[in-house]
């Protein structure tokens, strides 16, 4: 099997190669057979990784530890699930997933578009084979997942080794999330490669017009949307294992993972720009690059321990290679741009500040800042070392000092924005759309206050958040009333209708709502409370109205480890409500320690309990409880945010009344913002993409 | 005025506000690194900032007492007194031999202050080089494997 898998991993570098390379003989000559074989040789690539992917999972199912990638992240205890997903528990691994995950995302993009768009596909090609033969490269020649075990006889000549059972799982990573969360965020980094390929592909073409935005949205969405859902499943997954209360702490890893969603969703706004008012050309062609080359950096940070190694100890040769790539693609890009830059001046300016336009240029650049930002705060000591010599790193005081006004100034956007009128807007559409709305944030805004939301950037998100969804409520119920009166259906179908009509722009505004519960699950941050105490059996320690009643330590060892647990019944107004059991695990064969966080939790607030070891001095148990409000929000924002992104995805019903020809470009989004729903109805869907 | 003006001064002012809150930020938090044979060598204002030195635990040195607990770190053959007077309890990878990184203030009596600790144990990176929980790539390999006691604000 080893042989078979590398085989696999070696056919598909060469095909990744032959794509690459006749790819752009077939452009230079013209000849439609050549493009048509390095187009074929592009969807190859996907299967043989398929087969060298599948030879590696056969390995950790076989139990077969001659392979050393196998005998290091895996044993026959291990259960299934995390025997497939120790496919990418280590470097070797991660690779191929990524590998296998782009050459998914060319497969479909190359098999979807084979018989459309012939003067840009070939440059798509190309540049999807060109990233490909980078990874590959890597497979096949640097951290390649097929190493055998092996020892020399006594003749000299390698022999096939094997040890009896593998090394195991590193603890910490089994833990549910361990199987989905990796391939999420990876199917965000890799899916980005789809915009970004056909990003330079249209300039390299000089392709004409705004098709490739058309081609590549829903691609974008999709990239964004498991970028988010890796991003949150982190979060949930840092919040349930690490055992301090938080979900983020502005880590370098986080941050690399944070920095792609950010310049993505800055895209996903200005290319409205550029559809509708043929604006930011040149800004949306290097945000899609940006995107790209941090998701390159991303995987780079994740994999070589550059920035991080002021805690982590580990090191990884691999980081000169993705910094190698990483110029080829700057310098790429930069040549492409410069060549062709007069095809992309802007058909517009900007004509008001209060117009659809300036919201979006506002947002776009506070997006900016705050991707500047983390970047400048995650690469500070690499940067620090080079230029002073000392190495000087930065914490979670500066990242959140940026970060919070920058967050909730978009929020005051997301309301704001989208009831904008595109050009200009008028003051009195303005009251018309923001009086109540806004009426309806300070009053809850008041009664925050009046319930105790003393933080002042608590105060501020929990008005713009209610103010937000005001807006949101408005927009559909308007527009639903609009349709109901018309075909005298109830409002509740109306509004399922209308969202149907135009899912793009109501899809849009459920994703605002899930990022609005996020925020104000964020916002009940400055509220945590956490108390720790060293404790006997029969002790109490109060947090909130909770008191927490110590009942029993005990051990409850096993082959696989050695855990001290606490026993503690939860009492609220002098009722017992539930029983807690934190524990700390000692496992044998890694000699690593894993927290088992107890958490109750509700929409009010998580009840989050560690047994934090024995104390310094007396060596009592010491139990660590947090009461930290709002957390669930954020889970559950995040469901709304993909609920809403998958809305956006579907394709438009047609309407039932059509205003205007199917076919005519549209401005529905002026029409619509003046008040009235007509603009939306007529709406054309997105027919081409 | 023109709507393009206009908007160049409202981005010049979130930009100007942005950057004053970066520095605010910056000042508040910065922590220098340093190796401990780097440490004999600084002087002046220097030798008060907030850093983090690591080194490995020396054997015998883990001292508990009250309200304090004192040991030595080690790197090549130079030591550092540290006494960790943070609230937590210290990791349990924290033992004699492991590799642990301090966060805290030297004193004038050349002795190091610790608020928090991070220990990792040696002999497991040792045993595997590539150690770090790479497959978890929103997380950050130091704080998944270690035993820490760090306790990051969130958001």
């Amino acid at each position: 099997m080893d042989i078979l898998g590398s085989v696999a991993l070696l056919l598909a570098f060469l095909a990744a190669v032959y794509a690459f390379v006749a790819g752009i003989v077939g452009i230079v000559t013209r000849r439609p057979l050549i493009t048509k074989s390095a187009r074929n040789a592009g969807m190859a690539v996907f299967g043989l990784v398929i087969i060298a992917a599948a030879c590696l999972e056969y390995f950790f199912f076989a139990n077969d530890f001659s392979s050393a990638y196998v005998a290091e992240h895996s044993n026959r205890a291990l259960p299934a699930y995390y025997k497939f997903a120790a496919l990418w528990s280590g470097q070797e691994g991660s690779l191929v997933l990524w590998t296998f995950l782009l050459s998914m995302y060319a497969f479909l993009v190359l098999f979807f578009n084979r018989k459309k768009h012939p003067e840009l596909m070939p440059y798509v090609g190309v540049v999807l084979a060109g990233t490909q033969t980078f990874f590959l490269t890597l497979n096949n020649f640097v951290a390649s997942p097929f190493r055998m075990l092996g020892n020399m006889d006594a003749g000299g000549v390698m022999r096939l080794a094997s040890i009896s059972d593998g090394h195991g799982l590193n603890p910490l990573l089994q833990y549910p999330e361990m199987v989905i969360h990796p391939p999420m965020l990876y199917l965000g980094y890799t899916g980005f490669t789809v915009p970004f390929a056909f990003a330079l592909a249209a300039l390299l073409g000089r392709y004409p017009g705004e098709k490739w935005i058309h081609i590549t949205r829903r691609w974008t969405m999709i990239a964004w949307c498991f970028q988010s859902v890796g991003i949150l499943l982190g979060a949930h997954w840092a919040y349930a294992v690490l055992g301090w209360g938080g979900y983020w702490a502005w880590d370098p890893v986080e941050n690399a993972s944070l920095l792609p969603w950010i310049t993505g969703t800055a895209f996903l706004h200005s290319v409205m720009m550029q559809e509708k008012r043929g604006m930011m050309k040149i800004w949306n062609v290097w945000l899609v690059f940006v995107t790209f080359m941090l998701c390159i950096m991303g995987t780079l940070l994740t994999r070589s321990g550059v920035v991080s190694s002021v805690h982590a100890f580990a090191q990884s040769s691999i980081g000169g290679w993705f910094v190698g790539f990483l110029i080829i693609i700057f310098v790429v890009c930069c040549a492409a741009y410069w060549k062709n830059r007069d095809y992309l001046r802007s058909d517009n300016q900007l004509d008001s500040l209060v117009s659809r336009e300036s919201s979006f240029l506002f947002n776009n650049l506070v997006l900016l800042a705050a991707c500047f930002a983390v970047l400048w705060g995650t690469l500070f000591p690499v940067l620090s070392e080079w230029v002073q010599g000392s190495k000087i790193s930065v914490g979670p005081p500066f990242f959140n000092k940026v970060n919070i006004p920058i967050a909730l100034f978009l929020l005051l956007l997301t309301g704001v924005g989208p009831l904008l009128a595109w050009r200009k807007t008028s003051f009195d559409a303005l009251r018309r759309n923001f009086a109540w709305p806004l009426v309806g944030g300070v009053v809850a805004g008041v009664v925050a206050f009046i319930f105790g939301f003393r933080d002042v950037y608590s105060l501020i998100c929990m008005i713009l958040g209610v103010f937000v969804t005001l807006t949101i409520a408005s927009e559909f119920f308007r527009g639903a009333r609009v349709i109901s009166s018309r075909d005298g259906s109830n409002i509740f179908t109306a509004v399922g209708e209308l969202t149907m009509r135009n899912t793009r722009r109501y899809g849009g505004y459920v994703v605002h709502f899930g990022m609005v519960l996020i925020f104000i699950g964020i916002a009940g941050t400055p509220f945590n409370k956490d108390i720790q105490k060293e404790m006997s059996i029969g002790d109490t320690l109060n947090i909130g109205s909770y008191s927490i009643l110590c009942q029993n330590f005990d051990a409850v060892n096993n082959d696989n480890y050695e855990s001290e647990r606490a026993t503690l019944e939860v009492f609220k107004g002098g009722k017992s409500v539930m029983m807690l059991y934190p524990e700390r695990r000692f496992f044998l064969a890694s000699q690593v320690t894993e927290t088992m966080v107890a958490v109750q939790s509700n929409p009010f607030h998580d009840l989050y309990v560690v047994y934090a070891g024995r104390s310094p001095e007396g060596g009592k148990p010491v139990i660590h409880a947090y009461l930290l409000p709002l957390v669930k929000w954020i889970w559950f924002g995040g469901i709304v945010v993909v609920l809403g992104t998958i809305l956006a995805l579907l394709p438009n019903r047609k309407a039932v009344l059509v205003l205007r020809p199917a076919t005519e470009t549209s401005w529905g989004g002026a029409i619509s913002a003046t008040g009235s729903a007509i603009g939306a109805v007529a709406r054309r869907a997105d027919a081409n993409d | 005025m023109k709507a393009r003006s206009k908007f160049l001064i409202g981005s010049g002012i979130i930009v100007v506000t942005l950057l004053a809150l970066a520095y605010v930020g910056f000042t508040q938090s910065k922590t220098y690194y340093h190796t401990i044979t780097e440490l004999s060598t600084l002087q002046g204002s220097a030798l008060h900032q907030r850093m983090r030195v690591s080194g490995n635990v020396q054997a015998g040195s883990i001292d508990h007492l009250t309200g304090r607990v004192d040991f030595i770190l080690i790197e090549q053959g130079k030591t550092l007194p540290v006494s960790y007077v943070g609230h937590d309890p210290l990791p349990d990878t924290f033992k004699d031999g492991a590799q642990a990184l301090v966060e805290g203030k030297m004193m004038p009596d050349n002795r190091f202050v610790a608020e928090q600790v991070q220990a990792k144990c040696a002999s497991k990176y040792e045993a595997t080089p590539d150690g770090a929980p790479v497959s978890a790539p929103a997380r950050n390999p130091g704080q998944t494997s270690t035993g820490t006691n760090a306790r990051p604000s969130g958001y």
